[in-house]
């Protein structure tokens, strides 16, 4: 059983909400990549998405632009985050997802990608510049290897969201509001209309990510859903605390849990 | 495999979600109105009054008997209102984002040329514009930047990446994703997600049918080898088009060599790239072995992106078109004849297509034609080749 699957599945059981936590891989090295996802599993979450860096992320903002050049500047390519993959393995069986840009899939063979995908143990991917019409680019070898193809919704999808909704897998990824990640000081988003549509049609968990910042507002979305994602946040820690991240990181990742109990 | 906006294997619609619907409403607009008996109306009009088209064959007589081959004509884009093709693809785009009650325009320029026509066209229509240019560009072309907010735009300079087209056009995507219920963007090249390589080459198919008909009208024939510049590709697409079907007439693009193309200084993306998917697109991009975009150099704005679009890439693979690397030192050189020879300062981009011809027209016959499309004009160039040449006169 896919870990993604199974940890929703323990979570629901529990009455609990997910809490899916994002850092850029080999930001700012890749020692502290490991030692921070351990650290943030350790302090409550659930799932952690590991971001590929590439070159030109038009679906990002300024926060996770910088902190993808950082790691990029210091020589992160997909096989040392495999290897990255393989030392949080060691420690621990808990969901990893890796958010990535489709070029780099493309150029470095999706048949190839998606095999190590199962062999190292990252048990989805999220890939913000193809949307649900071009997903056949990756889903027969991800389908192939059990890696979940995890979908994206935005409120700018208006009525795509009813067949989005219905043919995921893993979990939805529901965009909070318009816009590239990033904090966001207020949601202007109308989330019963939003959400209610989405729930409707969904067969598979819910998460609302894109702007959440703060443990008032993870509580306040995780109502919403089956679960909240965080990460133009934790990089901006990361960025103020270099390889000193892990223990900054899981106190707020902490508080985020905290939050949501 | 999605099928739609299908070069072969190149084009796509690979965008964020959030912009997906604002893509199959622009592709709903655009098969409404294409058209459209009162669409096409108002577009000829514009055309005729605002653009001055048709743009003129002028035959080079000077050239011609200088490189001693086929007769070179010169397709006159340049003397387009703004200076250059863009005006073509703007006025259309513009006209279909008023249909369809967007208020607000964004653009992406590299050389500028774009940005000066979006700002032109959305000051002619009473629209809010705003132009992403790289910061590079900005102080390469700061006559088109002072140009652009003098008709009522804002330009943004971006700090990104490479500070050059390619970063321009991620920050209009970005603007796009925010602002995706009141903004229209229009894309200045053939690239992009469909519907935009297939509607920007529609705008720009007149220049390709002018040649034809002119030609026609004034040798009888059509011609043996039609020339023109490839960045993203709307100008080379436009000229191309109509002479697709007709397999005697060899179609060149010239692409930006930078400082050669054994030299990581270039942006000769057939030359030197791989297929890969980004800004949109399924199609032939500059990169890494692991898939990042390469930093990209040419002397000239307008052709510095790392990729080109899906359609060039499919006439490429076919075999249809061919396309020849240009190196900086070969399209100052031809800025510099044809400014001499024939009276006609060419925009640097345009430049790379003269010294492609330059090449090509001596192995052709007398009794042979080659068309050099001259995409723009250079007074936005003579700067940079003063500087290229080590004279330093004032950037004013």
């Amino acid at each position: 059983m896919n870990r993604i699957d199974k940890c929703f599945g323990e979570l629901k059981a529990q009455g609990k909400k997910a809490l899916v936590t994002f850092i850029t891989a080999g930001d700012p090295d890749m020692d502290t990549t490991v030692k921070t996802a351990l650290e943030m599993f350790d302090k409550g979450a659930d799932i952690i998405e590991l971001g590929v860096p590439f070159s030109d992320p038009i679906a990002e903002g300024v926060t996770i632009q910088k902190s993808s050049l950082r790691s990029l500047k210091g020589g992160t390519t997909l096989d040392r985050i495999f290897a990255a993959v393989d030392e949080i393995r060691k420690e621990t069986d808990k969901p990893l997802i890796l958010m990535m840009y489709l070029n780099t899939i493309f150029v470095y063979g999706t048949e190839k990608f998606f095999s190590l995908c199962k062999e190292k143990g990252v048990d989805g991917v999220i890939v913000p510049d193809m949307p649900y019409e071009e997903r056949e680019e990756i889903l027969p070898e991800a389908q192939k290897y059990g890696v979940h193809n995890i979908n994206l919704v935005s409120p700018a999808s208006h009525d795509r969201i009813k067949r989005i909704a219905a043919d995921s897998d893993g979990f939805l990824y529901c965009v909070s509001s318009n816009g590239v990640t990033g904090v966001r000081s207020e949601f202007k988003t109308d989330f019963d209309e939003f959400f209610g549509l989405i729930k409707e049609n969904a067969k598979c968990p819910c998460c609302v990510g894109f702007g959440i910042s703060s443990p008032e507002q993870a509580k306040k979305m995780s109502a919403y859903c089956d679960g909240v994602i965080v990460g133009s946040a934790i990089v901006r820690i990361m960025e103020a605390n270099g390889v000193n991240s892990p223990k900054a990181v899981g106190e707020f990742v902490k508080s985020l849990k905290d939050a949501m109990e | 495999m999605n099928k739609i906006g299908r070069f072969g294997e190149f084009g796509g619609q690979y965008v964020p979600e959030t912009v997906m619907n604002a893509v199959h409403e622009l592709e709903e607009a655009y098969d409404k109105y294409k058209d459209d008996p009162d669409f096409k109306a108002e577009l000829a009009a514009l055309y005729r009054d605002y653009a001055n088209r048709p743009s003129m064959l002028y035959y080079a007589k000077h050239m011609t008997e200088d490189l001693g081959g086929a007769k070179v004509y010169i397709k006159r884009e340049d003397l387009n209102h703004t200076g250059a093709h863009k005006i073509n693809n703007v006025l259309g785009q513009i006209l279909l984002a008023k249909r369809m009650g967007k208020k607000r325009i964004i653009a992406e320029t590299g050389a500028g040329q774009h940005g000066v026509a979006t700002a032109t066209v959305c000051a002619l229509m009473g629209l809010e514009c705003c132009v992403y240019m790289g910061e590079e560009d900005t102080k390469r072309q700061s006559l088109n930047v002072y140009r652009m907010e003098l008709l009522g735009a804002k330009v943004v300079p971006v700090s990104s990446g490479t500070c050059t087209l390619k970063d321009a056009i991620n920050e209009a995507m970005r603007d796009w994703c925010t602002n995706i219920e009141t903004t229209f963007y229009c894309i200045g090249s053939v690239m992009g997600p469909h519907p935009y390589p297939e509607m920007v080459r529609d705008f720009q198919k007149i220049v390709g049918e002018e040649i034809k008909a002119e030609l026609m009208e004034r040798e009888g024939k059509l011609p043996d080898c039609v020339v023109a510049c490839v960045g993203g590709g709307s100008n080379a697409m436009g000229a191309f088009y109509d002479f697709i079907p007709d397999t005697s007439v060899r179609l060149v693009g010239a692409e930006a060599a930078g400082r050669g193309i054994n030299t990581a200084d270039t942006a000769a993306t057939l030359s030197c790239g791989s297929v890969g998917i980004f800004h949109g697109m399924k199609s032939m991009f500059l990169q890494d072995k692991f898939g990042q975009i390469a930093p990209v150099y040419s002397i000239s704005a307008g052709l510095d992106y790392p990729g080109i679009g899906p359609e060039h890439a499919n006439l490429w693979k076919t075999g249809r078109a061919e396309y020849v690397p240009v190196t900086d030192e070969e399209a100052v050189c031809a800025f510099e004849y044809l400014s001499k020879t024939e009276g006609i300062i060419p925009a640097i981009e345009s430049a790379h297509a003269v010294s492609a011809a330059m090449k090509i027209a001596p192995t052709m016959g007398k009794d042979q034609i080659i068309v050099i499309n001259l995409s723009g004009r250079g007074d936005k160039d003579v700067y940079s080749v003063a500087r290229y040449r080590g004279h330093n006169i004032e950037n004013s």
